[in-house]
């Protein structure tokens, strides 16, 4: 009686579950599979190795090489420069104050409220230095802008491992003689390298993807960027920008930049676990 | 090394300064209330209310966690409680490969898909709608948000020591007695972790929810109405934005107030989190 | 004629490539103390979970043989679960107490079960707790999280919730390993109480324990049953060379 009921309870939210779950891998299949079926056929040697020509970016004929280069530039761009203002952050955070002091905590929690900030934000916050460092719509603005949006993202990746590290270990380098700054480096990171080289390429994939931090700064062009002072195109900004036109070749340049845009984040999302599982190699378990 | 660790704080202290002083210019024409309460988006006319613009982005945020929550946890469950652990390892990667996805092209699917789902199933529910809609904006971003609920939920159910089921088994209850009296309890802080970061993500979201969502800056009055979220905002009328008078300062104010929201928030999750903790002893 | 109350035939486990148990064949006394010893690794705590099916949950298990629990065949596809592991009380090595209050987690399993009326959950609660010999110690704190409580505490918390669902076997797997001194005796001493009313099967690796309290003894080495019989014959003239070596303390 009361045990039937049980039962049928459990029944019940099985099938909650088991539709949750559908729902959810659902939605994956038809993503990926609308990006394959609209944008696979508009992949061409041509689409990848052209950039657009016949008018500013409307016209019908040429590829996406812009874009792709673009992207490539301004997210390596910017995840160099958010590598470099991020990494010393994490390993002082770790290292050089304790966990519950007054400035590791208020740090942390000027990262989470970074991390939740919406990127268009930071495409205006990008506007305004932009400005006032008399900038005009350029790769390097765009620069600036994503390395802002990565920032907190490639951080939080990185504290998240480095905290892991034994205090045993950490010890163990200092009653050797070495100074917090060596271990820091020697020793640290070497342990944590494969959380490294996983945060990094995370912030990487989600700066080539995003598309508000760039609309206000990097401009849009159809050339391939030759220099950090001139506007760059990057394939968000094409997909964005395209899909709108009722013309179906500029739409299929917009196909195409999804194709490209996803095959590159999904390459990087297997390359992260990939090297993240070789580097273990140096790892103490 | 000191110096550079000075930087989050001191870009906090950046962005903030840096928008108030763009989005002065508005508060010379009103007042901060008449801004953010103003119901009439005239830029031409020098009206800048953008009432129409946060409820549209209350709704969208709103509508998209109530999906995203229950069905990442059933999700979540599932995986954890349930499913092979052969089932359980192919999927981790895979709801993370979803999380990778750009905004995007989450947008272009929603124009090519979810817009005529919206639009052809409205009549059934007694309303017209084009498609581009709340519901549909909530849908993409409900999508979105479910690998990173599930993640952190699917980390929380595996910190569980399965000594603790054990001990539930033990006592003739069932499995999801076990799940639901000794798992999910045990979770709780984790859990509410998980939907927190998932509203954050929802909350940042632009670019996807701008292609559905219909722009029209009006209250939505039902899931089938447009919206215009704040972020879209900013992001559609960046080219106008210098000819008119004063709209800079408008679209610096919206951004500010995002900027503002998630301060707001964090430090509100962060105290809702500390009292979960200490009450999950 | 000792009755059993558990019967256990040819019982063989294997836990993914590796085989746990070998053909235990065991029946266990009616309402006595059974004591499984054996070096670690031997299969004592495998045995105890193929008892009340807590092998279900680990997916590499196969389990093979029988096993009667009052004449009923525990691994019978139409058996429910539940309705076994309620006839069987567990006491883990490690306190698991649930994350609750002291009082719910005794009426944890009752409510489980149906009992909805609190009259009679807190006539339920005290009986257990008085069992347990923690009455006096949480009385007047019932609504604590469980968690508060000392290791010791904690034990008979456990031993009282198993107590609460009505069982017949209390199962204890190292019971009194994780526990000081103290709080071992007091346990120890309540369960040697409890074969008055329920058959009780303890696994431990502490001899000295096995000769307090055992009235039977089954000695597993390897995953294969050694040798079994009534604690005072085990004790005094172990047949088996390896028993005999296992009691001398030459293999542990």
């Amino acid at each position: 009686m009361g045990f039937r009921r049980r039962k049928t309870e459990e029944a019940v939210f099985r099938v909650l579950m088991g539709g949750a779950t559908a729902v959810v891998a659902g939605s994956l299949l038809l993503i990926l599979g609308t990006v394959v079926v609209k944008g696979l056929p508009a992949l061409d040697l041509a689409m990848i190795t052209q950039t657009p020509k016949g008018g500013y970016y409307l016209g019908k004929e040429g590829g996406i090489l812009n874009a792709i280069v673009g992207s490539l530039a301004l997210a390596g761009g910017a995840t160099l420069l958010a590598l470099v203002l991020s990494l010393p952050v994490v390993l002082y955070l770790n290292i050089f104050r304790r966990r519950d002091s007054r400035f590791a905590v208020l740090t942390r929690f000027a990262l989470d409220v970074l991390w939740g900030v919406p990127s268009i934000v930071y495409g205006a916050f990008g506007f305004i230095l932009m400005v006032f460092l008399g900038l005009r719509a350029s790769l390097l603005a765009g620069i600036i802008a994503v390395s802002l949006l990565e920032l907190p993202i490639m951080a939080r990746a990185m504290d998240e491992v480095v905290r892991l590290v034994p205090g045993a270990l950490k010890d163990a380098s200092y009653s050797l003689g070495a100074t917090k700054l060596e271990t820091a480096f020697k020793v640290i990171v070497r342990q944590t390298l494969p959380g490294i080289v996983t945060a990094v390429l995370i912030a990487f994939g989600r700066g080539i993807g995003d598309a508000a931090s760039v609309i206000f700064t990097a401009g849009f062009t159809d050339r391939v960027p030759t220099s950090l002072l001139e506007p760059a195109a990057t394939l968000p900004l094409a997909i964005f920008y395209q899909l709108g036109t009722p013309v179906p070749e500029v739409q299929r340049r917009a196909y195409a930049s999804a194709a490209v845009l996803t095959l590159l984040v999904l390459a990087i999302s297997l390359a992260a676990r990939f090297l993240g599982r070789k580097l273990t190699k140096n790892t103490i378990r | 090394m000191f110096l550079l660790t000075a930087v989050p704080g001191a870009l906090v202290f950046l962005i903030l300064f840096g928008l108030v002083e763009k989005s002065r210019g508005v508060f010379a024409v009103k007042s901060i209330a008449g801004v953010l309460f103003g119901t009439a988006w005239h830029p031409l006319r020098g009206e800048f209310g953008l009432l129409p613009f946060l409820l549209g982005t209350l709704w969208v945020t709103l509508a998209a966690m109530l999906i995203a929550g229950p069905v990442s946890l059933l999700t979540a469950v599932y995986l954890s409680e349930y499913a092979p652990r052969k089932v359980r390892e192919t999927a981790k990667p895979v709801v993370d490969l979803l999380a990778g996805i750009p905004s995007v092209v989450y947008g272009v699917w929603g124009v090519l898909m979810v817009v005529p789902l919206v639009r052809a199933a409205a009549p059934f529910f007694g309303a017209t709608s084009s498609g581009y809609s709340v519901l549909a904006g909530a849908i993409v971003l409900a999508i979105m948000v479910f690998p990173t609920i599930i993640h952190v939920a699917l980390e929380v159910f595996a910190a569980v020591p399965q000594a603790l089921r054990d001990a539930s088994l033990a006592l003739g209850a069932t499995k999801w007695e076990t799940v639901k009296h000794v798992v999910l309890r045990k979770g709780r802080p984790g859990i509410i972790a998980a939907v927190v970061l998932g509203l954050s993500r929802a909350f940042g979201e632009t670019m996807a929810v701008l292609m559905v969502v219909g722009n029209v800056a009006r209250i939505p009055r039902s899931l089938f109405d447009s919206a215009y979220p704040l972020p879209a905002l900013i992001a559609n009328n960046y080219g106008e934005m210098m000819s008119i008078p004063l709209y800079d300062s408008a679209l610096m104010l919206a951004a500010l107030v995002l900027f503002a929201i998630v301060f707001v928030f964090n430090i509100g999750a962060r105290a809702v989190l500390v009292r979960a903790e200490r009450k999950a002893e | 004629m000792i009755e059993s109350h558990i019967s256990i035939r040819d019982l063989s486990v294997s836990i993914g490539a590796q085989q746990v148990l070998k053909n235990v064949s065991l029946d266990i006394p009616d309402r006595k103390i059974t004591v499984i010893i054996g070096p670690s690794g031997c299969g004592k705590t495998t045995l105890l979970r193929a008892l009340n099916r807590l092998l279900d949950s680990v997916e590499a298990a196969r389990i093979e043989g029988t096993i009667l629990v009052d004449g009923e065949d525990i691994y019978d596809p139409k058996t429910e679960v539940t309705h076994i592991r309620k006839k069987m009380g567990l006491l883990s090595q490690k306190p698991q107490v649930l994350p609750m209050s002291i009082f719910d987690n005794i009426a944890y399993g009752p409510r489980i079960h149906g009992v909805r009326d609190k009259k009679r959950l807190r006539k339920i609660v005290e009986k257990e707790l008085r069992a347990a010999g923690l009455w006096d110690e949480v009385k007047s704190r019932l609504g604590e999280p469980a968690s508060r409580l000392s290791v010791g505490q904690q034990q008979r918390l456990c031993l009282a919730r198993g107590l609460a669902v009505g069982p017949e076997i209390i199962l204890g797997d190292e019971p009194t390993s994780a526990l000081d001194p103290l709080s071992s005796r007091i346990v120890e001493t309540r369960l040697a109480e409890l074969k008055a009313d329920y058959t009780v099967i303890v696994v431990t690796h502490i001899l000295r324990q096995a000769r307090r309290i055992a009235d039977y003894i089954a000695f597993l080495y390897l995953g294969e049953l050694v040798e079994h019989g009534p604690a005072a014959d085990v004790f005094a003239n172990p047949r088996d060379p390896r028993t005999r070596a296992y009691l001398t303390g030459e293999i542990s």
